[in-house]
């Protein structure tokens, strides 16, 4: 009852705050003309092959430049434009992710996953449009900044040995990149909540009401970015328009506990889903300051090949059904590397209001396969060898056969060649040889001056900068698999240098692997609408094919932590004994003793130094006694006493015996 | 050392004191053979104790957390796999003649479950001498030679990924399986494994990727799972002129399974990976038992007695005793549970603890006489097995890789009862998913507890700390009785020429004879590296004597023993040539040689021990008595005494068990009758030492060996 309840008052306030807003907005047009803040939200969802639901949400803020208002803005966030202005970013993006891409399984060639997979923990990139030598500064200031804004610790990659600048083989940007990553760190909602805070109507209303913690966190993938570009040359000044781009993506598996219990038969049946069941919650209107405020559903290019679905009978379609009727259908255009083709399905969430809400399901009736269209070439890289002392990084590349359709494509002139980019950025204490590169194409050991075609090696600097390699392999279109090795040595760190959990190893970066061949579009028909429509606008830029590798773990030496004590003990222990004999020789004169202890034997000393010099030479000189001499009388009295303690031990046993 | 004590015998005027610490040494190597008499005593006397003086164990790391979550292993996953135990114990399913049909079904079982799922081709290794290849790290480089398409296996791998994990590590379940003939167990195990990973298919608190690796067990299971291990770590890209496993029609067969799943990229043929691999658990159901309790056995013993971290092992027994309810029990020597006198001894200890306890109550260090004897039979197993380095199951090729790994071998108490066959899956079951979880709830590798340890029972260890000791009393006299011989042999001689010179005038001509005889010892040391450069030969030998095909054990034995006095002979011809004629002036040249010996052999153990502890614990039992007694016996024979009797009477006795053939022969004969002992016994221990790259093979080849001949030789000295 509490929760049906909640979101009608809140629903009042925001309602009546966006009117001010919206009024104080339309301001800005009547001073500015077309040029004003623009939101917008969208929802794409699309079933994957393997009984998943991908679900992307993609916000986009655009803030033009504006001299009239001076540094304020109605949407867009401030945060965000101050760090823009500060720092004279040109381009950036900030991604949290907690999960693996499957790329098999949820494809890799479209615009969707090569610009939505990334690597786990933070990965963070920057065009700066600063002079060369003040880069390294800003991106010491935005990392804190960015670490201060999202709780994250991106401040760890403010040190010189985190961040490499890649030359050519980032595809996202080129020139003047600098780009950092942090594969261990842990992505959780403190993270979430700084990045919906930028949201104009946070996750209050609209779209963002679906974003529930629990179930997006029990996801099999979940992607939080944030893209900045910004608009308009710089050189002129401050006033440059900026375009934020929160995307969100997340793997879900719809109803799971239903799918264990069905029968084996029923098991190839994609589960239906709806979006109250994925997320628990509905979208009760949009989110007044959106401008598009929509949802979509993605159907996969293989799947309506797969289902029987051409461009006739996609309206009244027998093997699924949805729940809502959609606004739109959009039929991708028909382009040269695919035959089927994908469909999107719009609905627009302006039409649906608190008592009538919004939530869209997909009923499947017959069971469907179909596979998503993967990257030419699939990449895995691991680590080979063992021990602590030496290993290697391998970089597997395994045809997929599924772009061998539009490999022949390319390859009219006969000289077919697929072009591979590989940018690997490996931590100083991995101190990797790269003489020993070796590469192998169908298992047939080649020559690297054959197959690479342009390397650029920096080696790392210890302490100060990691190694990074960026290659170009050519390979031939039909090859089956190729392998990249390199070997390393691992390096010893200081104390200090060690991570807190130093035994669990230390990572490795992931390598990308990039197709620049091949661009991943998406390009739908009946263009008038969508021009409005950030999302899909997104979609048919052509974006490069890349993939992310996996994280590696290498082990290294270790010392035994918790052994500092007995380190500085034995320690002291050696430097005690050292200097203690140093000091004894130094000072040391034999003759001058000699003829102390003659004039000893001479005369008697006072009493206590005599007998202090007695009892010093008895405890001395017992050891001695045997050697050589008979028993003199400080041994007997020795052993004398000896007998009287064993006897009173004696005593005292036997009492002890006889009382218990 | 000798000098000063020289000096300080000489000088009659009062002298600044020598320091105590030579003096101290100087005491010990002058009272050398009551100091060696107390060390060794000392020595044994630990060794024995140690039983007594074993920790209980306790789980070092508190990651772990063993227990602490409730088992989620519900009947469903029992009857999932009491489904696969069925389909594979179906007499169908043995038609095809190469047992491929198993490994489908076992494929296609995991394939239900979501896995990924792919097949590794090996083709079985045979283990070979590589005389340089000890300590080395195993390479993929080894040449192949032609395999025939028949003999290749087949290891079924499925693989969970982990949903929230980042895939950087990885804990792998093995199920050993010979698709040909495989056991009611067999299945059995593969059935518990079933349905904990299809429960693992549905947790969310996984962090770590699980690897099943059903392991084709008709080569050997070491060998199935050291090859998928090989393929894993160090995978050759390159394959020139081997065969392809693919040409085989057989294989292809296998691929077939494709068409039957919907996600068809979950099956792969090519070789999948998770990341590194954090520890391994190797499971065994044995067939036939005839104990009274569900127990389980746990091997840990890898390759030169290296053993996995003891939390594992920890784990594991809490798991099963404390949840499971399971009875856990570690290898021991069964012939030692009858003996009396480790009865009485044990009976000894226990009075001895009462007293002590009835003197003052906080001293509680006995354990009760059966308790002991017990033990010591583990313990004895525990040295026993690590100083063989060889492994004791298929979790020994995960060491290699720096992998902790153990085997469990489950073996229950009745059998073939449906409600008895679904208690031991659910036990069983449960006990995995705990070892999993706690594994799984790891941030760091194992690093806590220890990795230098002795088992007395499942519960209770004797840390490196303990033993040591036992050791360092048994070696602590070497040097010392080496340095009071080097002085006797050279004071004696010093003295027999002090007489005939006046000591007043000290000539040119002294000097330069002071000078040579103190160098002598060169000569005894010349001929104690002839004797260990022809061990490293003998070593070496076999090596040479494996490539003559067609040879029985017995003969390449005989060929061996030859050829190692040929080239004894040679080398004492060829290289110590100049040393006979130098031999005959000095009377003492015994002394010297056996000093020289004794200090190789205190190098030898201690290089040993750093190595593999338990070799260097047994070798040291045999040789220091050994190199301790030896004395000529045409010395003991002139002197006529009881005690030169008796020091004869060890000589020759200890002489005899000493020599490696005859102390093996002793063992075999001790433990399973002296009946059935062969001389070609000893080839073949030999072989399978040098197979699995035991260090125990150089240890005898090149200390145990050289000492013992150096030993007779100084028994047989003519002075």
């Amino acid at each position: 009852m509490v929760l049906l309840q909640r979101p009608h008052i809140l629903l009042l306030l925001i309602g009546t705050h966006q009117f001010l807003q919206c009024w104080i907005a339309f301001g800005s047009v009547n001073e500015e003309g077309q040029k004003q803040e623009e939101f917008s939200e969208e929802l794409l969802l699309k079933p994957l092959p393997d009984h998943k639901l991908l679900a992307h949400f993609h916000f986009q803020s655009s803030g033009p430049p504006s001299t009239s208002n001076g540094c304020h803005h109605h949407l867009f966030p401030k945060a965000i434009s101050q760090l823009v202005q500060k720092f004279r970013i040109k381009e950036m993006e900030l991604s949290f992710t907690k999960g693996r891409w499957n790329y098999e399984s949820w494809g890799g060639f479209d615009p969707l996953s090569s610009s939505n997979a990334k690597p786990p923990g933070v990965e963070l990139w920057a065009v700066f449009d600063v002079p060369q030598h003040h880069i390294d500064a800003s991106w010491k200031n935005l990392t804190h900044t960015l670490s201060g804004l999202f709780c994250a610790s991106i401040n760890f990659l403010e040190s010189t040995a985190t961040y490499s600048t890649p030359e050519w083989s980032f595809p996202p940007a080129s020139g003047n990149v600098t780009y950092g990553t942090l594969p261990c760190e842990a992505v959780c909602t403190e993270n979430l909540t700084p990045w919906l805070k930028l949201l104009p109507c946070r996750d209050k209303a609209g779209i963002a009401l679906l974003l529930d913690r629990p179930s997006l966190y029990r996801g099999f993938y979940h992607s939080q970015q944030l893209h900045l570009t910004s608009t308009g040359s710089s050189s002129e000044g401050i006033d440059s328009g900026i375009i934020l781009e929160q995307t969100l993506t997340v793997v879900l598996q719809p109803n799971s506990e239903m799918a264990i219990e069905v029968h084996a038969s029923e098991k190839h049946i994609q589960p239906s889903w709806s979006l109250s069941s994925i997320f628990g919650k509905q979208v009760s209107g949009r989110c007044v300051l959106a401008k598009p405020s929509s949802v979509y559903l993605l159907l996969d290019r293989g799947l309506p090949a797969a289902n029987g679905l051409t461009s006739e009978n996609f309206w009244s379609n027998p093997s699924f059904e949805l729940s809502a009727n959609p606004d739109r259908i959009f039929l991708e255009e028909s382009s040269s590397h695919s035959k089927s083709l994908s469909i999107l399905y719009m609905f627009q969430v302006e039409k649906y209001c608190e008592s009538e809400p919004f939530d869209i399901g997909l009923m499947w009736k017959v069971p469907v396969a179909w596979l998503c269209q993967q990257t030419p070439l699939h990449a895995s890289r691991f680590l080979m060898g063992s021990g602590n002392e030496r290993a290697a990084i391998a970089i597997s590349l395994k045809s997929t056969q599924f772009t061998e359709g539009f490999m022949s494509a390319n390859s009219k002139d006969g000289s077919c060649e697929l072009r591979v980019d590989v940018f690997q950025v490996v931590p100083w204490y991995v101190k990797v040889y790269f003489h020993s590169l070796r590469v192998f194409v169908d298992q047939q050991p080649r020559a690297v001056s054959d197959i690479i075609e342009k390397i650029h090696v920096s080696p790392s600097k210890d302490k100060m900068s990691p190694g990074v390699m960026e290659v170009v392999l050519k390979l031939p279109c039909r090859v089956n698999t190729a392998a990249l090795t390199i070997e390393f040595d691992k390096g010893f760190l200081r104390i200090d240098e060690y991570l807190p959990d130093a035994n669990q190893g230390f990572d490795i970066p992931s390598a990308i692997i990039s197709f620049p061949n091949f661009h991943a579009s998406m390009v739908f028909l009946e263009d008038d609408s969508l021009n409005k429509s950030p999302l899909l606008s997104k979609f048919q830029e052509k974006c490069p094919v890349m993939s992310y590798t996996e994280v590696l773990l290498v082990p290294l030496t270790t010392p035994d932590f918790s052994m500092p004590y007995n380190v500085i003990t034995i320690t002291c222990t050696v430097f005690a004994l050292y200097f203690g004999s140093l000091l004894n020789v130094l000072q040391r004169r034999v003759a001058e003793e000699e003829r102390f202890l003659k004039a000893k034997a001479a005369k008697k000393t006072g009493r206590l130094p005599l007998l202090l010099s007695k009892l010093s030479a008895k405890l001395r000189g017992r050891r001695l006694e045997p050697l050589h001499s008979p028993p003199s009388s400080s041994s007997f009295i020795n052993s004398k006493l000896v007998l009287k303690v064993i006897l009173v031990a004696g005593l005292a046993v036997g009492w002890q015996y006889f009382f218990s | 050392m000798a000098e000063t004590k020289e000096k300080s015998l000489s000088d009659e005027k009062p002298k600044p004191r020598v320091r105590p610490i030579v003096r101290l040494g100087i005491f010990l190597i002058s009272h050398s053979f009551h100091v060696s008499v107390v060390c060794c005593t000392a020595g044994v006397l630990a060794l024995f104790l140690l039983p007594v003086l074993a920790k209980n164990t306790y789980i070092s790391e508190n990651a772990l957390m063993p227990g602490s979550a409730s088992p989620m292993l519900s009947n469903q996953h029992v009857s999932d796999g009491n489904r696969l135990v069925k389909d594979l114990t179906n007499p169908n399913s043995k038609s095809s003649e190469t047992g491929i049909e198993s490994h489908k079904i076992i494929a296609q079982y995991m394939l239900d479950l979501g896995a990924e799922v792919s097949f590794h081709k090996f083709h079985p290794q045979m283990n070979q001498f590589h005389p340089l290849h000890f300590f080395s790290s195993p390479d993929s480089g080894k040449i192949q030679e032609n395999y025939s398409c028949s003999s290749y296996g087949i290891n079924t791998v499925g693989i969970i990924r982990a949903p929230h994990g980042d895939g950087k590590e990885a804990i792998v379940l093995v199920t050993p399986y010979n698709a040909l003939k495989s056991g009611f167990g067999e299945a059995l195990s593969l059935g518990i494994a079933y349905s904990v990973f299809s429960l693992l298919t549905q947790v969310t608190w996984l962090a770590k990727d699980i690897i099943w690796l059903v392991a084709d067990s008709q080569y050997g299971e070491y060998a199935a799972v050291a090859a998928w291990l090989r393929e894993y770590q160090t995978p050759k890209f390159s394959s020139l002129s081997t065969p392809n496993a693919e040409m085989c029609p057989d294989v292809n067969n296998l691929f077939e399974l494709k068409g039957h799943s919907i996600s068809g990229s979950k099956f792969s043929n090519s070789f999948r990976r998770a990341g590194t691999m954090a520890s391994a658990l190797v499971l065994k159901v044995r067939d036939q038992n005839e104990q009274f309790e569900d127990t389980i056995s746990i091997y840990a013993e890898a390759s030169n007695g290296q053993m996995p971290n003891l939390d594992l092992i920890n784990v594991v027994n809490y798991l099963a005793v404390h949840r499971q309810g399971l009875r856990v029990n570690v290898e021991k020597l069964w012939s030692l549970l009858n003996s009396s006198w480790l009865k009485s001894l044990g009976e000894i200890f226990e009075s001895l603890a009462k007293v002590a306890k009835s003197l003052y109550p906080k001293w509680k260090f006995g354990i009760p006489a059966t308790e002991y004897v017990e033990g010591t039979a583990t313990l004895a197993s525990s040295l026993y097995y690590q100083a063989l380095g060889v492994p004791t199951g298929p979790h020994g090729a995960f060491r290699d890789y720096q992998v902790d790994a153990i085997t469990l071998e489950i073996s229950p108490k009745f059998s073939l009862d449906k409600v008895w066959r679904n208690d031991i899956l659910l036990r069983g079951g449960r006990l995995i998913e705990g070892v999993i979880r706690s594994v799984n709830n790891l941030l760091e590798k194992f690093h806590q507890s220890f990795f230098l340890y002795l088992l007395t029972s499942p519960s209770k260890f004797v840390s490196v700390g303990v033993y040591m000791i036992a050791f360092a009393f048994l070696i602590a006299p070497l040097p010392m009785v080496a340095a009071s011989l080097y002085v006797d042999a050279n004071s004696s001689s010093n003295c027999s020429k002090g007489d005939s010179s006046t000591p007043s005038a000290i000539t040119d001509t002294d000097e330069h004879s002071i000078a040579i005889r103190s160098w002598r010892w060169l000569n005894s040391a010349k001929l104690v590296f002839i004797v260990h450069l022809w061990g490293a030969i003998v070593s070496l030998l076999p090596y040479f004597i494996s490539q003559i095909p067609d040879c029985s054990p017995t003969t390449s034995f005989m060929i061996w023993v030859l050829l190692s006095i040929l080239s004894l002979l040679t080398l004492n011809s060829v290289l110590a040539s100049p040393l006979a004629c130098a031999k005959a002036t000095q009377e003492k040249e015994w002394a010297l040689v056996k000093s020289v010996t004794i200090s190789s052999v205190f190098i030898g153990l201690g290089l040993m021990s750093v190595i593999n502890f338990a070799t260097a614990e047994i070798g040291a039992l045999l040789m220091v008595p050994m190199c301790l007694l030896a004395q000529p016996l045409k010395l003991d024979v002139r002197a006529g005494t009881l005690r030169s009797f008796c020091r004869m009477i060890c000589n020759l006795v200890l002489g005899h068990i000493a020599f490696p053939p005859a102390a093996l022969f002793l063992l075999k004969g001790m433990l399973d009758g002296f009946g059935n002992a062969n001389v070609g016994d000893f080839w073949m221990w030999v072989e399978s030492l040098w197979a699995w790259n035991s260090a125990t093979y150089l240890f005898i080849g090149m200390v145990q060996l050289p000492c013992w001949v150096l030993c007779i030789s100084i028994l047989f000295h003519t002075c």
